[in-house]
């Protein structure tokens, strides 16, 4: 469904109530002037039942506008303006017109019909009785965007830029600052309108307040977004809920962009919108090749630095940054998981988006273990190294698990929390081994920890996600940021159409 | 000609000038905001012994964490009663 709906106002006037198009009632305008009176016909010489009609249109006299041909009646409309006022669907269009108002409408060819709207007997002598018109180029979807965008009063609010003739339109998106260092988009009114058909939602709506200059973003400058980021219509309800997920209070993304940390936000789509969008959650799932996973990251970060003014080196002091950093989205592979879906799992299920302050990507490599204890105790020595070995409760991670690895877990019949159960046991770690100076090295916890055994995740500080290929007995740590309260904590939001 | 839209906020964070850098410290407030990163404590209180040494009064502030702005009561507060305010950072 469109965001930006044509108005098709009751007859007689058909014309939409748009910009520059007078409300019902009045008269519509041809371009600069107003419709004559009389009869007044939109063709085009491509459609053989306007080419059948010709001699009946040259012997009524009406003033006719072709879509395609210039040339073949008295009025011009390859330009689909009068088409677009008009909302012609099909053509041949036969109206009456008086007092520059349409009175009547017929399309195609009817001898009746068209006999009761000139009120002249006889009309077409030996053509068929009826024939069907053919589809309007105003109404092709191919130029739909940019006749809406021309003509349409479109209803966006952005600041409009005209960029020279002389400018290569690429650079000139780069020379503005608009780009996170690869090339965008560049998002034009009618890129940005068939953007918005990707929603229902009204552009002006604000989504989000956008750290860190705390700019309220209203869905249009999502689109927009969205469009420099290379993202189908399609995508756009899931920007929107990464957006809204992103920008919650508790996931932080003021501190996310601003720490010296690696982190940037990490998408996960779960629900059937992912295989709808065609996301990918198999063979390369955290890698690139595909739009969808791609794009949409990209256009949440791309949201952060054009609408919230968080650029690197500025807001962003991150110290290395990671890869993620530019775009990080993929959706869990549901089918054959062991686990439910991970936003199902945190109280959304359905379509829905988990951001997670992620840091990059650390494999976990086990080919040998084929039963579950045996897994997990590799998982859980992996995750003890998340940021730093003797670091407990402070830094967040997700687990990603591959198939093979999920494989091992479903077939013992360990579901999400009895995997984080048993992580959790096996990831008490001592004391003695975290002080500052143990094993000789200086970082660890202050001295006086009071318990004898320390978790090295915070309740909640550890998400599990299913994805990748079939083959491959290896599962990744995606390392998070400073986890909880005093951080970020993963959010999960409801995908809206 | 071309035309595309405008991708930013459209809008400009007000830009303030930094106050003139007072000549001495003597006599005056200085604020010490402990954001409350790892070691920011040992930073802050060296300076705060450097600074009763020159004649100033310290008052010190802590941010609940690092990872989030400053609470607008505790930027309130400080602006009112300190002349000049040190923010540390320290890992």
């Amino acid at each position: 469904m469109s965001a930006v709906p044509r108005h098709a106002p009751e007859p007689p006037l058909r014309a939409a109530p748009v910009a520059g198009t007078p409300a019902p009632g009045q008269p519509a305008s041809v371009g600069t002037g107003q419709l004559p009176d009389g009869l007044v016909a939109v063709v085009k010489r491509e459609c053989p039942t306007c080419v059948l009609v010709e001699p009946v249109l040259r012997g009524l006299g009406a003033a006719v506008w072709c879509q395609d041909d210039p040339t073949w009646f008295d009025h011009d409309d390859t330009a689909l303006e009068l088409s677009y006022r008009l909302d012609v669907e099909t053509v041949p269009t036969l109206l009456r017109v008086e007092d520059g108002v349409e009175t009547a409408r017929t399309v195609g060819w009817s001898r009746e019909q068209w006999e009761a709207l000139t009120g002249v007997p006889g009309l077409g002598e030996g053509l068929p009785e009826h024939r069907p018109g053919c589809g309007s180029l105003s109404v092709d979807p191919a130029r739909i965007d940019a006749l809406e965008a021309r003509y349409g009063g479109s209803g966006l609010a952005s600041r409009r830029i005209e960029l020279a003739d002389l400018e290569d339109e690429h650079e000139a998106l780069f020379d503005r600052g608009w780009t996170d260092g690869l090339p965008v988009v560049p998002p034009t009114p009618e890129r940005v309108l068939r953007m918005l058909r990707g929603t229902t939602r009204d552009p002006g709506e604000v989504v989000a307040v956008v750290p860190p200059d705390l700019v309220p973003c209203t869905v249009e400058k999502v689109a927009v977004n969205a469009v420099l980021a290379g993202c189908l219509p399609e995508y756009l309800p899931v920007v929107l809920a990464a957006l809204e997920a992103a920008c919650a209070d508790e996931f932080a993304l003021h501190g996310v962009l601003a720490t010296t940390h690696f982190a940037g936000p990490v998408v996960v789509v779960n629900g059937p919108v992912a295989d709808r969008i065609g996301m990918n959650s198999g063979v390369n799932a955290l890698g690139q090749g595909n739009r969808a996973n791609a794009t949409i990251g990209r256009a949440l970060q791309l949201v952060v630095r054009n609408v919230g003014g968080g650029r690197p080196g500025e807001v962003d002091r991150a110290t290395l940054g990671n890869p993620g950093k530019t775009g990080s989205c993929f959706a869990e592979r549901e089918q054959g998981s062991p686990f439910a879906p991970l936003a199902a799992d945190r109280g959304v299920p359905g379509n829905a988006v988990t951001v997670f302050a992620g840091s990059g990507v650390q494999p976990v490599v086990d080919q040998l273990s084929r039963d579950p204890e045996s897994l997990a105790r590799s998982f859980a020595a992996c995750l003890r190294v998340n940021a730093h070995p003797k670091l407990p409760m402070a830094f967040d991670a997700m687990l990603v698990v591959s198939p093979e690895h999920g494989r091992v877990l479903r077939e013992a019949g360990w579901d999400r929390p009895r995997l984080l159960a048993e992580l959790d046991g096996l990831l008490r770690l001592p004391a003695g081994e975290l002080v500052r100076g143990a094993g000789g090295m200086a970082e660890g916890l202050p001295p006086g920890v009071a318990a004898d055994e320390v978790p090295k995740f915070r309740p909640g500080g550890l998400l599990v996600a299913h994805a990748g290929g079939d083959a491959g007995l290896f599962s990744a740590v995606v390392g998070g940021w400073v986890g909880g309260e005093t951080g970020s904590t993963p959010v999960t939001r409801e995908v809206r159409t | 000609m071309r035309t595309v839209l405008d991708p930013t906020g459209e809008r400009r964070p007000p830009e303030r000038a930094l106050l003139p850098r007072p000549a001495s410290l003597h006599g005056r407030t200085v604020g010490l905001l402990d954001i409350s990163k790892a070691r920011g404590d040992v930073v802050l209180d060296r300076l705060a012994e450097l600074l009763g040494e020159h004649g100033a009064t310290v008052r010190r502030y802590r941010k609940p964490t690092f990872a989030r702005v400053a609470p607008v009561d505790l930027r309130q507060e400080i602006t009112e009663h300190c002349e000049v305010v040190v923010e540390a950072l320290a890992d």
